[in-house]
């Protein structure tokens, strides 16, 4: 079981626990590494950001968070996350983990369910029965996913038939429909306008006053605008981790963290 | 600039002849069906009358009708399909969603295809072996239904095996982030959106066992009976050997009669095909992704 009650004897008591403390973490697909010696802490309420190229190793990241290695038999994960202070590795029920962390990928995936029953899916996997009451959670997760206005007359049509953006708008209030105490957000703004982007960006930075946000983009601005604190992921290593306004005004160790952020690689 | 080179024509002129003649090959594979169908429907139609489908056959079988093996051949279809449904669907749910990749599980789906590779004149003795002698059953309805049930099993679980892994595994990926087991993954989301395949595949079975006559014949099925069978422990006609039986077993037998047998027999399999048909393009027009 996942308990929300922190382990006594890490010295809780000087300091608030961190949401997701990394101790080593290296990932593999069939021998190939994919992450290697990862060490990071995401403090509770923080917009923890992500940003770095393609194949840096971020994606794997979170999937490692999710324990989604337990999907793919090729993924072997080393080191050590804690989630609350618990080694997620020694977990025996992953569901509870998983149903405390939203994960939204880059591709979206709307379920072949009604639009209604893809929001109200987490709600009714956690035993809540009542229509009253999964109509407020539907009502409220797809007004925070910026999709309320445009779905509200036809939240019996099928969602994996929504064009692209709605799908992605859809898998985020699907995972805000969790309610998890940690949101992960893989590139979610690939399949969104510009002006829907805005908006859900509005609504995380509301989020952070009650859950803890973790945020891969591709977009560097966009880890600006909404991160407290950024790691910079390059060729499977975390290269530097520190106050997201620093990496964006030179205070930087790695001369390559610079580069990037400038755009001058990538 | 567009005028035909020497080369030109000639790819027209092959084009022309290859289409000609792959057009030729696929007209020649009609022409079985139309003749098989033209022959039945001419020589054995006129014999087929309310009377013949709903009386039981009199003088030796060379007049009357053919109800009681019309009626054996629904009854050994559906109590196969009791059996053989629920065991190849959980086997292939089991295969499909629950089985681990490693070499225990790629011999089960080897010894599937193998099984279905066995001919019916062994699953018939199999049948006789397991069925009416260890298992007691005698030669009955239960005792042929369960061997047409092992003989159709394959079809069963490849069909439903592949309906299940036509759901894109981004679904499966997607529940299980939420928190779903296995299971309510397979109940919410993966099942509804199989089960026109599974259906599909289930119904062209029945269309095979309706035919099938080796496995019944030693294990339930009876040449001719005076009486309907009245529970799962009798023998019964069936359409398929009764045909086998009025071709070649008995004399002084009206040319008309035989055909008549055929052409019912065919027209079950062809409706049941028909039915498997307009359910998959049903089903395909709600497709849900």
């Amino acid at each position: 079981m996942v308990t929300a009650t922190p382990d006594t004897s890490e010295g809780a008591a000087s300091m608030a626990l961190p949401k997701l403390q990394v101790t080593d973490l290296s990932i593999r697909y069939g021998g190939t590494a994919a992450l290697s010696d990862v060490n990071l802490e995401v403090r509770e309420h923080e917009i923890f950001g992500i940003i770095g190229p393609a194949n840096a190793g971020k994606t794997s990241f979170l999937k490692a968070v999710n324990r989604m290695d337990l999907f793919n038999p090729d993924m072997e994960v080393g080191g050590e996350v804690r989630f609350n202070g618990v080694d997620t590795s020694r977990i025996r029920n992953v569901y509870g983990l998983r149903r405390r962390i939203g994960v939204v990928f880059p591709l979206p995936v709307g379920l072949p369910l009604s639009i209604y029953d893809n929001v109200a899916l987490a709600p009714r996997l956690a035993g809540q029965k009542d229509p009253a009451e999964l109509d407020v959670i539907v009502e409220r997760c797809l007004q925070r996913a910026a999709l309320w206005d445009e779905v509200k007359d036809r939240l019996d049509s099928l969602g994996s038939l929504l064009s692209g953006g709605q799908q992605q708008r859809l898998t985020i209030a699907r995972a805000l429909s969790q309610e998890p105490e940690l949101l992960m957000l893989d590139e979610f703004s690939i399949a969104v306008d510009p002006v829907t982007t805005m908006r859900i960006e509005d609504v995380l930075k509301e989020l952070r006053q009650e859950i803890t946000i973790i945020l891969v983009t591709n977009l560097v601005q966009q880890a600006r605008r909404l991160a407290d604190r950024t790691a910079f992921f390059l060729e499977g290593r975390c290269v530097e981790i520190g106050a997201t306004e620093d990496l964006f005004t030179g205070e930087v160790r790695d001369a390559r963290t610079r580069d990037y952020v400038e755009g001058r690689f990538g | 600039m567009f005028d035909a080179s020497p080369l030109n024509r000639r790819n027209a002129r092959n084009e022309m002849l290859v289409r000609l003649l792959l057009g030729a090959m696929t007209g020649l594979l009609v022409l079985p069906v139309l003749l098989i169908l033209g022959t039945l429907v001419y020589k054995g139609g006129p014999i087929i009358s309310f009377e013949f489908l709903f009386t039981s056959p009199t003088n030796g079988m060379t007049a009357g009708g053919i109800f009681p093996a019309l009626l054996g051949t629904i009854f050994l279809v559906l109590v196969a399909l009791l059996a053989s449904v629920p065991l190849g669907v959980a086997a292939a749910i089991y295969l499909s969603e629950y089985a681990p990749d490693n070499w225990f599980t790629r011999a089960i789906n080897l010894a599937i295809i193998n099984l279905a590779g066995v001919p019916s004149i062994v699953h018939a003795l199999f049948g006789v072996g397991a069925f009416v002698i260890f298992f007691r059953f005698g030669t009955s309805i239960l005792a042929a239904s369960l061997t047409l049930a092992i003989m159709t099993l394959p079809v069963v679980i490849v069909a439903t095996r592949e309906s299940l892994q036509a759901v894109p595994q981004a679904f499966r990926e997607a529940c299980w982030n939420m928190g779903a087991t296995r299971w309510q993954t397979i109940r919410r989301v993966v099942l509804p959106n199989a089960v026109s395949g599974i259906l599909t595949g289930v119904i062209l079975e029945v269309s095979r066992t309706a035919g099938e006559t080796a496995p019944i014949m030693f294990t339930g099925a009876a040449f001719f009976l005076p009486f309907l069978p009245q529970s799962v422990f009798d023998q019964t006609m069936a359409l398929s050997l009764h045909l086998f039986v009025v071709s070649t077993q008995v004399p002084g037998m009206p040319e008309e009669l035989p055909f008549g047998v055929a052409l019912v027999l065919i027209c079950m399999v062809l409706a049941m095909n028909s039915l498997s048909i307009a359910l998959r393009m049903y089903l395909r027009g709600r497709k849900r992704w």
